[in-house]
């Protein structure tokens, strides 16, 4: 991966009759990179993919390929491979038939199309499939072909719509495994649609989170999770407890009667409304006894066993009517029994709550 | 607001490829093909209704002259009641026909749907010498009407009522075959008598089909012109006054008259229809669980009773004709021979006739295929050019409104116009006949087509624009190879109506040109009866072998396309 700017988006607006599906979008990836659009159904990530396809062409702004300026251009002008959610292969041909697709129309001789398929089949694992017809394969194994199909022309950027949205849990783990290592094998700059967080944060150089039209964030999977920059995308990604408070003094809030230090030095005014964060994962039960770092007693009101953790909902205490969630190990709970009804210490360290302003 | 300009971002303007240019000039020849084949004829008519004798402006006279004129004025409340009777008979039939389909488990089911089939094969104008064998004045069962006469209102109930019956029973088993099993299991666990759920959960569930069903049956019975022709005897309607006007009467202006009053209650029929499909649309949507229905000797055995006698009523009709066709001289010579058949002998085109509707009929069939599909695939596919996509698809709709009366009528006034060149070409020549052919059917074969495209994956061509395949490859190896059971589904349906259909083109056959749908109307007119039920029965035939050879073709496609349709 270089630093090289690959694909370059600059103010792009879409409008579907009265709706704006992306409004003033700017963005650009790297040679080499891959980058996920992330995002709620009808965030305008899919939007987002077509115009930079050419399938679905922004109403106004610029797209910039490989320094060329491909705003204007069909999709058949432009240098991209695409994989849709659908597969989209084409039924009535063999899995070879379809790989070979693409660059038939490259005018390559047919031994060479022959050897370029099989080298294709061996790379997604296929190897003897190739005289099926893709109902005769499982899905993972036809999306596994649509891949093939579209990076065996070797183009510029890789376009993948939702890719293992169809797929069962199981076959979306493995195959998501393999398109990344195919990426990186191949160093293709790669965009990827989805709406699964955990496919994003798994997969991405760089994640692009969207919503209403508009990138929230953009940041490297460690930075959208750890640091989110609005309330909408620390909501959206991963578990995150939200309370309304105040602002009180220097890095001090309020919520609902309970005071808490916050380390975080935003620019809020005493007397602010905000949204107080704090993810689950990050509440500690106090076992030594110290009640600093925001320290309090508490409640369990419910427990939920997760497997490898427990979800517990807290109350009481200086939270008031305030309920917050945190997640208990399994270690944990052997050693602090943890049942409904019981009385805890826990401490919400100062360095993991978030600040958020009060939208409106 | 120099300053609003600038900042203003620029719209980007899309290129248009090379694609997309073929696709669109292809688009704008189908479309005008469509717009001479049916808008300029129809505007035509239209100018005409309003124009004397010498072709000057006469606005609104030659109406008051129709509804001055009882005998014509009269013709709409006759054509009126006769479609409403026939609607509210073919309904009720063909829905419990249809329910014995789909929601019992009578047995012989295969042979019920082949037989409800047959009417399709055959020209309206069968019914009716059928009806003159049963019932007319040398009829074998003529008692039976105590003293009532077959030609009139009776005749033409019972005639269209039978020749319409499959295409209303074909509706109404789509409607019932999307019932979802869910809602009777849920009724039937609410301890629901079976009364009710037939009214809470059948009926409201078929209520769109059976809407639809209903315009159908109305359109076709009330612009029909087959059946009243033959058995209406002088019980006049509107389609038959058309006839009488322009060829007995050579009253063109007041055959236009006829035909716009024709027209307009079956476009109401239509727009009022379209309304009721759009909201089917959303009812379907749904992912149901298939009902399977369960034995019940009471109920089965009822409706094995009904079915055979509306299967009986089928098989006299068509085995009437066929049986009068081979008796050498009804009521005295009952000997059989193939008399008949010596067309040749009669007036009407003789063997000629056949010969040219066959050749008709294939080319309405090779052509209108062609053409329907790749319009309806440009329309489905193309890229960009909204506007020009959403006309074309209003356009193809039109034709499905406008009665084949009507419709050869606008023909004549327009190809036949001095000022219309085109016209002399094609005017009175094969190719006007397939025009109109493939314009009169071209909307069913358009709604069959889209409705096959919208199955296939949008993104199959998304794909290859990206694979830099230009569309015609894909097309040609991709799109029509998965839509091929529409496209022979919509050849056949273009060529069984080619054969029957006698409506539109019987304005527009020239001694050359004779039809066999032609050849039996004008035989029956002539008083040849029998050879009339003769060539009814070569269309018969030819029919059935045509749709035999569509039902091997389709089973040796899909034998080769096995593979890849199922795992």
């Amino acid at each position: 991966m270089s630093e090289k700017t690959y694909l370059k988006i600059d103010n792009v607006v879409k409008n579907f009759g009265d709706f704006t599906a992306l409004n003033d979008v700017s963005m650009s990836v790297n040679e080499g990179e891959f980058v996920c659009f992330l995002g709620p159904s009808g965030c305008g990530k899919t939007t987002l993919l077509r115009a930079v396809a050419g399938l679905d062409i922004q109403t106004t702004g610029s797209i910039n390929q490989a320094g060329l300026d491909i705003s204007a251009l069909p999709p058949s002008e432009r240098d991209f491979g695409i994989v849709f959610q659908s597969y989209a292969l084409f039924p009535n041909m063999t899995i070879r038939k379809n790989i070979a697709y693409g660059l038939e129309n490259r005018k390559m001789p047919k031994p060479e199309i022959e050897k370029r398929v099989d080298e294709l089949l061996d790379t997604i694992g296929l190897p003897d499939q190739g005289n099926k017809y893709p109902a005769q394969l499982s899905g993972g194994q036809q999306q596994r072909v649509a891949l093939a199909r579209a990076i065996a022309t070797n183009p510029g950027l890789l376009l993948l719509d939702e890719p293992l949205s169809a797929l069962d849990a199981r076959v979306r783990t493995h195959l998501r495994h393999e398109i990344k290592s195919l990426q990186q094998k191949l160093g293709v700059t790669t965009i990827m649609v989805t709406h699964d967080q955990e496919e994003a944060l798994t997969m991405a150089d760089r994640i692009v989170v969207m919503n209403h039209g508009v990138i929230e964030q953009i940041g490297t999977p460690m930075e959208i999770y750890r640091h989110p920059t609005t309330a909408f995308v620390a909501d959206f990604i991963g578990t995150m407890n939200f309370m309304e408070g105040e602002v009180i003094g220097d890095h001090k809030v309020n919520v609902g009667g309970c005071e808490l230090s916050v380390k975080e030095d935003i620019d809020f005014k005493t007397g602010d409304r905000i949204h107080v964060a704090i993810r689950p994962e990050d509440i500690v039960a106090i076992e030594d006894g110290k009640r600093d770092d925001n320290g309090m007693h508490v409640t369990i009101k419910h427990l939920e066993f997760l497997g490898s953790f427990f979800r517990a909902e807290l109350t009481g205490g200086p939270l008031g009517g305030n309920a917050i969630e945190a997640d208990f190990s399994i270690n944990l709970s052997r050693r602090i029994e943890l049942a409904v009804g019981n009385e805890i210490e826990v401490r919400l360290p100062k360095k993991h709550i978030r600040l958020f302003p009060v939208e409106g | 607001m120099t300053d609003m300009t600038e900042n203003k971002a620029q719209i980007v303007k899309p290129k248009v490829s090379r694609d997309d240019w073929i696709m669109r000039i292809a688009m704008i020849a189908i479309g005008i093909l469509l717009v001479v084949g049916i808008i300029l004829p129809l505007f035509t008519m239209l100018s005409k209704s309003f124009e004397n004798d010498d072709g000057a402006f006469v606005g609104l006279a030659n109406y008051i002259e129709f509804f001055a004129t009882p005998a014509l004025f009269n013709s709409i409340f006759n054509s009126l009641y006769i479609a409403i009777i026939a609607s509210v008979v073919v309904l009720s039939v063909s829905f419990m026909y249809a329910y014995a389909l789909t929601r019992t488990c009578m047995p012989f089911k295969w042979f019920f749907k082949l037989i409800a089939l047959i009417p399709l094969l055959t020209p309206s104008l069968l019914s009716g010498i059928s009806l003159v064998y049963w019932f007319g004045n040398q009829g074998v069962a003529k008692d039976m009407l105590m003293g009532e006469s077959i030609y009139g209102p009776i005749g033409v109930v019972i005639g269209s009522s039978y020749w319409v019956f499959p295409h209303a029973l074909m509706i109404i088993i789509t409607a019932l075959s999307i019932a979802d099993a869910r809602l009777y299991e849920a009724a039937d666990a609410l301890r629901t008598s079976k009364i009710k759920t037939f009214f809470t959960v059948t009926l409201p569930g078929a209520k769109y089909g059976l809407i639809s069903a209903a315009f159908v049956v109305f359109t076709l019975v009330f612009t029909d012109f087959g059946v009243p022709k033959v058995i209406g005897g002088n019980f006049n309607v509107l389609a038959t006054d058309i006839y009488k006007q322009v060829i007995g009467q050579q009253n063109f202006q007041m055959g236009a008259v006829v035909s716009v009053v024709l027209l307009a209650p079956a476009v109401l029929a239509f727009v009022v229809d379209r309304i009721v499909q759009k909201k089917q649309v959303a009812l379907l949507s749904a992912k149901a669980v298939v009902l399977i229905p369960k034995p019940d000797a009471k109920r089965d055995w009822f409706f094995f009773g009904f079915c055979l006698a509306i299967a009986a009523i089928i098989i006299g009709m068509i085995g009437m004709a066929q049986y009068a066709a081979l008796v050498t001289f009804w009521p005295y010579n009952l000997e059989l021979s193939l008399a008949n058949y010596d067309f040749d002998l009669m007036d009407g085109g003789g063997w000629e006739a056949f010969y040219n509707s066959i050749e008709m009929s294939l080319y309405s069939a090779f052509f209108g295929t062609i053409i329907i599909f790749f319009g309806a695939y440009l329309v489905q596919k193309g890229r960009g050019f909204e506007i020009g996509r959403g006309i074309f698809q209003m356009i193809a709709i039109v034709p499905l409104a406008v009665p084949g009366m009507v419709l050869g009528l606008a023909y004549i006034f327009f190809f036949n116009a001095p000022w219309n060149g085109l016209g002399e070409m094609i005017y009175g020549t094969m190719a006007i006949l397939v025009l109109v052919t493939i314009t009169h059917f071209y909307t069913v074969c358009h709604l069959t087509s889209v409705t096959a495209l919208q199955q296939m994956d949008n993104e199959f061509e998304s794909v290859s624009a990206s694979l830099k395949a230009p569309f015609y490859k894909t097309f040609g190896r991709v799109t029509v190879p998965v839509c091929s059971p529409a496209i022979l589904d919509v050849s056949m349906y273009l060529f069984l109506n080619a054969m029957t259909t006698v409506s539109a083109v019987v304005f527009l056959y020239s001694s050359d040109t004779t039809l066999a749908s032609v050849a039996v109307l004008n035989m029956d007119d002539a008083g040849d009866i029998a050879p009339a039920a003769a060539m009814a029965m070569m269309i018969a035939y030819t029919c059935i072998c045509a749709r035999i050879i569509h039902a091997i073709s389709s089973y040796l496609m899909q034998r080769h396309f096995q593979a890849w349709r199922r795992r």
